[in-house]
């Protein structure tokens, strides 16, 4: 497994480990209804010992015995509400790959919110300002460049008498 | 001897940058032209010793010297040429070290591209680009040489992860890293003219090739690795939203914001300060993205840096740029003044209404990323932060910026006409609705909202080419004059237009892939048959086969579509010899309308023969990278534009300089 560690490279290689395929033809439940919404499902919740990956994307065995656990709880006839439930309590909030909104995480949910609107103030107030600026806008020259300047315009006198 | 002559040339380059580094700097401070001069040969001289650190380092891979520490972790003597020299940044310590190569290549060519550059701006620049070397290489040198040898020499290497020995993975991180480092010199040039406390439309001229050219990059490297998830991961899936993904997203999102800000601050002199705080973010989001990869602090497989000196080495390098480089801004920034007063509804509002958009995506990808760590190192509480959070946030963000991309290059500067603009996108707005009517009524299931999707999409698209049809009056004038605006149209116009076009493509392959894949799983004997997307697969069975260094299980899928045959797809699953590590290698059928994919499972012990077999069918998934190659294109068409090669030296204009020669 240490090997495993070090052959990380690049983005999107969480997946060393997943090459094999997720959900496999034995857990399908017959009925196309609940096996849609158990994919669903599975598509929102955590491997818990993959990276950021849910329960439908990988091959872990953990995954599998997730999997098969939301099918038999569907079957039993829990809402998905219920089969989230039960696995936030044998697994904490940290099987949900949406967080839930509480007093931990509201930060997270309001911040994209908060980011704009404080944004959009700033500009707000940003282009007020520039309105009320004068016109002047341009930089002076810098001591060096006014030398430049004066350097070269001397230069063109001086050899204006020679072109005539 | 030849990796100690790379080892003592990676030294000389640290010593090279630490005089590139101290000298300009002071020379640009007392005004010093000697001085000053030292930064050009010291940034070219710097990029041959690198170069030559590298090449050792890629010789040892390619002869798979294994006394050399790094060749024998991460190599092995039977993979193919190609992957032994990828072999070399695919690993931590070989990847840095290309890092370090792309940015003193980066040093060099601004060195000898920008020799009209004013001579202190030049200098600081070199300077803060040297800083940021001399970090990197004493980081290598101290905490990840991979120059190391081993004593007795191994016999053999142990390998590298098969699942890397792939074209698209060999030169994604060579291309990313051009990405990340390219962002360097807009850092270095908003430094220096912080140091300077001057900036003007000049300076916005100058920073934008590099930019534009380290966007490019950035853009290629994404995709790159995109597509690779996609073949390679077996279940077409082409972003995660995962941490090291989104560590390479956030300074796209941040450098695709700065590019269009510097064009605001080029034309118009308007948004200094904030594109300047845009550079510094970008290449400080670029570290981040390094620090996140390398440090451990994601405690993912990415994360196999696990030695802490390496993470409190780099996070001091973080702290030192961003927070220096920062405090410098707050410092300066009064000294700034604004320029260029302009209405909401005006190009320069479009663009700030673009700058809004993306940097708060930007920071949603941010806090989405970063929060769970946070929160885990406060309360000590674990939660996970995946797709569904980011779909949320990050898809309803996208949504306004796409509808109001067409409208901001029909907008004039200073004071846009919006309805005149708008009169001008009737027949993109006509095509996009009968888009959305086809779209209807061509699928009779999928999500209501993903047509909408698509007509977004579409509507950028055909906005883009409006924009190009008005800019030479296209039906308006004479066809012959039509031609000729055409002709003298600059190429940064075609530019906007082809990159615009290409954002269109991917939104149209992301929402049709998104929306409308199709999926059967199932157990397949031979003789089976199994349909999907009106294609019938007939399964013939699977073999065993024998690569260069794998052995594979072959799977034989006959496709054909309407009783006609397509094609043959041969889906396998690998087993690599060293390491020994399964890969599955998907069948792929590309058609205009999407791809078919075939994925060969195991062998069913409950059904004689059978095999576990995915199929998917991806509509018009291609666009997604297609649309990212036209990005490209459209930015290397703007980087060919004759006004951004300002400052570069041309022979037609053999002026001598007023500056004191060098």
């Amino acid at each position: 497994m240490k090997l495993v560690l070090r052959w990380f490279l690049l983005p999107v290689l969480i997946f060393t480990s997943a090459v094999a395929l997720a959900v496999e033809p034995d857990e399908m439940l017959p009925d196309p209804a609940l096996e849609a919404r158990a994919r669903a499902l599975s598509a929102e919740l955590r491997c818990l010992v993959c990276q950021n990956q849910s329960i439908d994307d990988s091959n872990a065995p953990l995954a599998r015995d997730l999997r098969i656990l939301v099918r038999e709880r569907i079957a039993a006839g829990d809402t998905d509400e219920e089969v989230k439930r039960f696995l936030v309590e044998r697994y904490g909030a940290f099987v949900l790959l949406k967080p839930p909104v509480n007093t931990r995480t509201i930060l997270l949910w309001l911040a994209p919110l908060m980011v704009f609107l404080g944004a959009a103030l700033f500009l707000f107030r940003y282009l007020r300002s520039i309105r009320r600026v004068s016109v002047d806008t341009t930089q002076g020259l810098t001591k060096e460049e006014e030398e430049k300047l004066r350097a070269l315009l001397a230069e063109e006198t001086s050899q204006k008498p020679a072109e005539n | 001897m030849i990796i100690e002559i790379g080892h003592f040339a990676l030294v000389l380059a640290l010593a090279v940058a630490v005089l590139q580094t101290v000298l300009p700097a002071w020379g640009a401070h007392v005004r010093d032209s000697r001085l000053m001069a030292v930064g050009s040969p010291a940034a070219v001289m710097q990029v041959v010793l690198v170069a030559g650190a590298f090449a050792a380092l890629t010789y040892a891979y390619v002869v798979s010297d294994f006394s050399v520490a790094n060749v024998y972790l991460n190599s092995h003597s039977a993979k193919p040429l190609l992957y032994r020299i990828s072999g070399v940044w695919g690993n931590h310590e070989g990847s840095m070290l290309l890092w370090v190569l792309m940015l003193t290549a980066f040093g060099a060519a601004v060195a000898v591209f920008g020799q009209r550059l004013p001579q202190t701006l030049r200098a600081n620049v070199l300077a803060v680009q040297g800083s940021v070397a001399v970090a990197f290489m004493l980081f290598i040198l101290l905490t990840s040489n991979p120059f190391t040898r081993l004593a007795p020499a191994p016999a053999e290497g142990l390998g590298l992860n098969p699942i890397l020995q792939d074209p698209a993975l060999a030169f994604h991180p060579p291309f990313l890293y051009a990405g990340y480092v390219g962002f360097s010199i807009a850092f270095a040039f908003a430094v220096a003219a912080l140091i300077e406390g001057r900036v003007d439309a000049a300076w916005a001229r100058w920073v934008r090739p590099w930019t534009l050219a380290a966007w490019m990059m950035l853009t290629l490297g994404i995709s790159m690795g995109s597509w690779w998830a996609y073949y390679e991961l077996g279940w077409g899936g082409w972003w995660f939203w995962d941490p090291v993904e989104n560590a390479s997203f956030m300074p796209w999102l941040a450098g695709t914001a700065l590019l269009h800000s510097a064009v605001v601050m080029e034309k118009r002199e308007a948004l200094k300060i904030w594109t300047i705080l845009l550079a510094i973010l970008t290449f400080s989001l670029s570290l981040m993205g390094t620090f996140l990869v390398r440090s451990g602090v994601l405690t993912s497989v990415h994360a196999f840096a696990v030695d802490p000196a390496r993470g409190v080495f780099i996070l001091g390098i973080l702290v030192l740029f961003i927070g220096g480089a920062l405090a410098l801004f707050a410092l300066r920034v009064g000294e700034l003044r604004q320029g260029g007063l302009f209405a909401p509804i005006s190009r320069e509002g479009s663009l700030v209404l673009n700058n809004l958009l993306l940097t708060t995506a930007c920071a949603t990808v941010f806090v989405g990323t970063l929060y769970p760590l946070a929160l885990e190192a406060i309360t000590g509480d674990k939660i996970s932060v995946g797709p569904p959070y980011f779909n949320m946030t990050f898809g309803p963000l996208m949504v306004p910026l796409l509808i109001a991309l067409p409208f901001g290059p029909l907008l004039a500067w200073k004071r846009g006409d919006l309805l005149a603009a708008a009169q001008r996108l009737w027949l993109a707005a006509l095509i996009t609705l009968v888009a959305t009517v086809a779209v209807y009524a061509a699928v009779y299931r999928g999500p209501w909202l993903a047509p909408l999707g698509i007509a977004l999409g579409v509507w950028v698209m055909a906005g883009s080419l409006a924009e190009l049809a008005s800019r030479i009056k296209l039906g308006q004038a004479p066809l012959l004059e039509s031609w000729r605006r055409f002709k003298g149209l600059p190429r940064s116009a075609f530019g906007t237009a082809v990159a615009h076009f290409g954002v269109g493509m991917m939104v149209v392959g992301v929402i049709g892939t998104s929306a409308y894949q199709s999926e059967r799983i199932l157990v397949m004997k031979p003789g089976d048959q199994a349909e999907i997307a009106g294609y019938t697969l007939t399964f013939k069975g699977a073999a065993p086969q024998r690569g260069p260094n794998y052995r594979e299980e072959v799977g034989v899928f006959e496709v054909a579509r309407n009783g006609e045959p397509v094609t043959t797809l041969t889906p396998s699953k690998r087993l690599y010899d060293a390491p020994p590590q399964p890969t599955s290698e998907a069948g792929i059928y590309v058609s205009w309308r999407g791809d078919l994919y075939a994925v060969l499972g195991d062998a069913q012990p409950n059904t004689p023969g059978g095999f576990a077999v995915w199929l998917y069918f991806n509509p018009l998934v291609r666009l997604i990278w297609l649309g990212a190659v036209v990005m490209f294109l459209g930015g290397l068409l703007s980087l060919s534009d004759r006004r951004l090669r300002v400052g570069v030296p041309r022979k037609a204009q053999v002026r001598t300089s007023p500056m004191p020669a060098e």
